[in-house]
């Protein structure tokens, strides 16, 4: 076999990867695997294999329900064929792998760093001597733009390339925020402190991976959540996918000043997140989500609590929702900004949300359910066009969406407690890929054991690996000052893509 | 359309939260803890503890360190009770640590407040706020401090968006290598005097991320910190009592 095909959750050992030789990898990749429509590389990465890496690829097939895993060990003064080259979706993965190990790969446009992490292959790279692309002209002029921008949100660096008001290029540089995360997934021992480093990756979807966490350690386990603790999960899930959402819709509504929408889906957005709070202590749900157990069991005054939450909610968030969406001064910015075709969001390997609304139809729920959603049939929102209007109003459908969902798992919860169970070792040289659709998008976690049955690698991808450069495209000849607005109806992350 | 948009405004109504010093919490918000005097196997608890924030003889929670997971309240719910008290913001880094046997509130030593913070800011303060390496949940909190429910600005304190126009820098998140250098750029950029303010536990000692090589703190070294606001993520509620407090007011 070139490959293995195993499904979302699915523990296998990890001697069961075929290792091909490089050329062999290449073209299984690019000629078998790839050549679907519904393939997309979830997640691609080096480990360390005594003096040379392990390249390990995982590329989920939608239509099957199955994530394809090979691999290929390679030397780290090797020069490789680039699979960019041939699909444009690899290219952030490939400058990964070089920046982590210094292997090269023939073919690929530019090998340029992705976050500086502290044990770079080549550490006289610096966050000071990134090699932005430029152009020699007198008739453009270049804006940078952070780390640290003027609202409170995470450092990044924008670099725009501009002629008069019109964006032709826009590169982003990332890595400020990398706090060496995969590594202390390692060398912290105790499940507590990898579940908070979990809920840490980004604060914003602390619930999504969390809930990749869990799944993927109690797969490793061989423990299986019950009815009642996945279809909590799922709750939490979409109850994020509703905050984030409406906290958005107020943020691209300050982006275009219209103040009403700001202020209303700002106060719509506080119940919400302060149901988690009287979940379980935390507006962001930190604390909520444990392998093998819960803190927090779900009640029936939890479910009447949130029925009164909601019922008060949707009312006044779809009044406000249909008014936004209804008002020409509204429309005259959001439609035909910040587009990214379809064709061009296949091409980039755009996920969640974002890709949604470019009419992609990818949504882990739907295509590698886990958990509840494996017994439920869930159609994915899509939207058309691809442009800022798109990527808004695909938040207002999915929070119906997910309210009906949510009332749907309320009315036929078992309220069925297991004592906890205590997850402390895992099956040894073990691998496990767990696939969650965070409110942004695909959360991708790979987990190997070693033969004591503890961690050695973990790799973490958030959806933001895969959009950013969707943003960098969507602003292409924009104006400048629709920047904010192409990035609001985006909102990346920034610590989950730096680790 | 007119119409449309006062109907909206209507149902809007007030939001604001009229007393943000007083206010009830909803739910079971995990704020300072309290530790009682019955007895617990501390070793237990200590080894219990992610970020290493409790330590023995006598028992003792460092609200720097601490995520609030609430994890040791469970273990030993006789011994540690998280109570929703969010006013945990002081000026002396000791006062976060919360002991044994003695429940009463952080607060911020006013003797300690250098005197021409509350001379000149007592009024009026703008905030520059800063994420090194922070998880975006202080960020969407401190965003969170100026929405019509907590409505800081009222207290005629606000973020604002350059350096150049700020009285003091908010710190979030761990402070990253790749971050150090534009942190200390960005204070060096805020006119004299200056607060430094640090919000939320990764801030304040690096909360899990602590030992990590990738993080470099070096300018809390360099620089007096005014305020620590502990939480994880810092709490709205919080963050705009402790300035409160620390202004005095």
């Amino acid at each position: 076999m070139d490959f293995i095909s195993i499904k979302n959750n699915q523990r296998i050992k990890f001697a069961e990867i075929p290792v091909l030789a490089y050329a062999d990898f290449f073209n299984v990749v690019t000629n078998q695997l790839m050549e679907k429509p519904e393939a997309h590389c979830v997640s691609y990465f080096g480990i360390p294999a005594e003096n040379n890496v392990q390249l390990l690829c995982c590329i989920a097939d939608d239509a099957s329900a199955s994530i394809n895993v090979l691999s290929s060990v390679v030397s780290k003064t090797d020069t490789l064929q680039s699979i960019t080259a041939k699909y444009m979706s690899f290219h952030l993965f490939e400058r990964e792998i070089h920046e982590n190990f210094g292997i090269n790969f023939d073919g690929h446009p530019w090998l340029k760093p992705v976050r500086y992490p502290y044990n770079a292959a080549d550490k006289s790279q610096t966050m000071v001597n990134y090699p932005f692309y430029q152009i020699d002209s007198e008739e453009l002029h270049e804006v940078g733009v952070g780390p640290i921008h003027a609202g409170i949100i995470e450092p990044g660096h924008f670099r725009f390339i501009c002629n008069g008001e019109q964006i032709l290029h826009l590169e982003i540089q990332l890595g400020y925020q990398h706090r060496g995360l995969e590594t202390l997934m390692i060398e912290k021992k105790k499940l507590l402190q990898r579940a908070t480093l979990a809920e840490n990756i980004t604060g914003d979807t602390t619930v999504g991976h969390s809930v990749a966490f869990a799944n993927a350690w109690e797969s490793l386990c061989g423990f299986t959540a019950d009815k009642q603790l996945q279809m909590e999960r799922a709750f939490a899930i979409e109850n994020e996918r509703i905050a984030i959402h409406t906290g958005d819709l107020s943020g691209i509504c300050t982006d275009i000043a219209y103040q009403l929408g700001n202020s209303v889906f700002g106060r719509l957005r506080t119940p919400v997140i302060n149901y988690f709070q009287r979940w379980a202590g935390n507006r962001f749900a930190k604390g909520l989500i444990r392998p093998g157990k819960t803190n927090f069991p779900f009640t029936n005054d939890l479910a009447a609590q949130w029925k009164e939450m909601i019922s008060a909610y949707k009312p006044h968030f779809v009044e406000m929702a249909e008014q936004t969406f209804d008002l020409p001064s509204v429309l005259s910015r959001i439609e035909r900004t910040g587009i990214v075709s379809p064709a061009v969001a296949h091409q980039i390997g755009m996920v969640g949300m974002a890709a949604r609304a470019s009419n992609i139809v990818r949504d882990i729920r739907a295509s590698h359910p886990f958990g509840h959603y494996a017994n439920i049939d869930y159609k994915p929102v899509l939207e058309p066009v691809g442009d800022v209007y798109c990527r808004a109003r695909i938040r207002y459908d999915e929070i119906l969406r997910s309210i009906d969902m949510m009332n749907d798992i309320l009315s036929t919860m078992p309220y069925d407690h297991k004592p906890a169970t205590t997850l402390d070792k895992a099956e040894p040289n073990s691998f496990v890929v767990s696939l969650v659709e965070g409110w942004r998008g695909e959360i991708c976690h790979c987990a190997i054991t070693g033969p004591d049955g503890d961690l050695t690698h973990y790799k973490v991808k958030d959806p933001s690996f895969h959009n950013w450069l969707g943003l960098a495209l969507a602003v292409r000849n924009n104006e400048i000052s629709d920047f904010p607005i192409c990035n609001k109806s985006f909102d990346l992350s920034y610590s989950g893509h730096d680790l | 359309m007119i119409f449309d948009n006062m109907k909206i405004l209507i149902h809007q109504g007030k939001q604001f939260i009229p007393d943000v010093k007083t206010t009830d919490v909803p739910g079971v918000f995990r704020g300072r803890p309290v530790i009682s005097n019955a007895p617990c196997d501390e070793k237990s608890l200590i080894d219990l503890c992610p970020t290493g924030a409790i330590s023995g003889s006598p028992l003792r929670i460092d609200l720097g360190r601490c995520t609030f997971c609430g994890e040791c309240a469970f273990a030993c719910p006789e011994k540690i009770k998280f109570t929703k008290d969010y006013k945990m913001g002081s000026n002396i880094r000791e006062n976060l640590i919360v002991t044994e046997g003695n429940d009463s509130p952080i607060l911020v030593d006013a003797d300690k407040v250098r005197a021409e913070i509350r001379r000149i800011y007592g009024r009026s303060l703008k905030l520059r706020e800063v994420s090194a390496a922070g998880d975006n949940s202080c960020e969407w909190e401190l965003n969170a401090t100026s929405n019509v429910n907590f409505d800081m600005g009222r207290f005629g304190i606000d973020f604002v968006a350059s350096p150049r126009h700020a009285d003091g820098i908010v710190v979030t998140g761990p402070i990253s290598k790749n971050m150090a250098e534009a942190l200390e750029i960005c204070f060096d950029a805020t006119p004299d005097p200056k607060l430094l303010i640090l919000a939320g536990v990764d801030a304040i000692s690096g909360g899990i991320f602590a030992d990590s090589p990738a993080l470099d703190r070096s300018f809390l070294a360099n620089h007096k910190v005014d305020l620590y606001i502990p939480g994880n993520p810092v709490h709205p509620l919080a963050f705009i009592n402790g300035v409160l407090s620390l202004l005095g007011r």
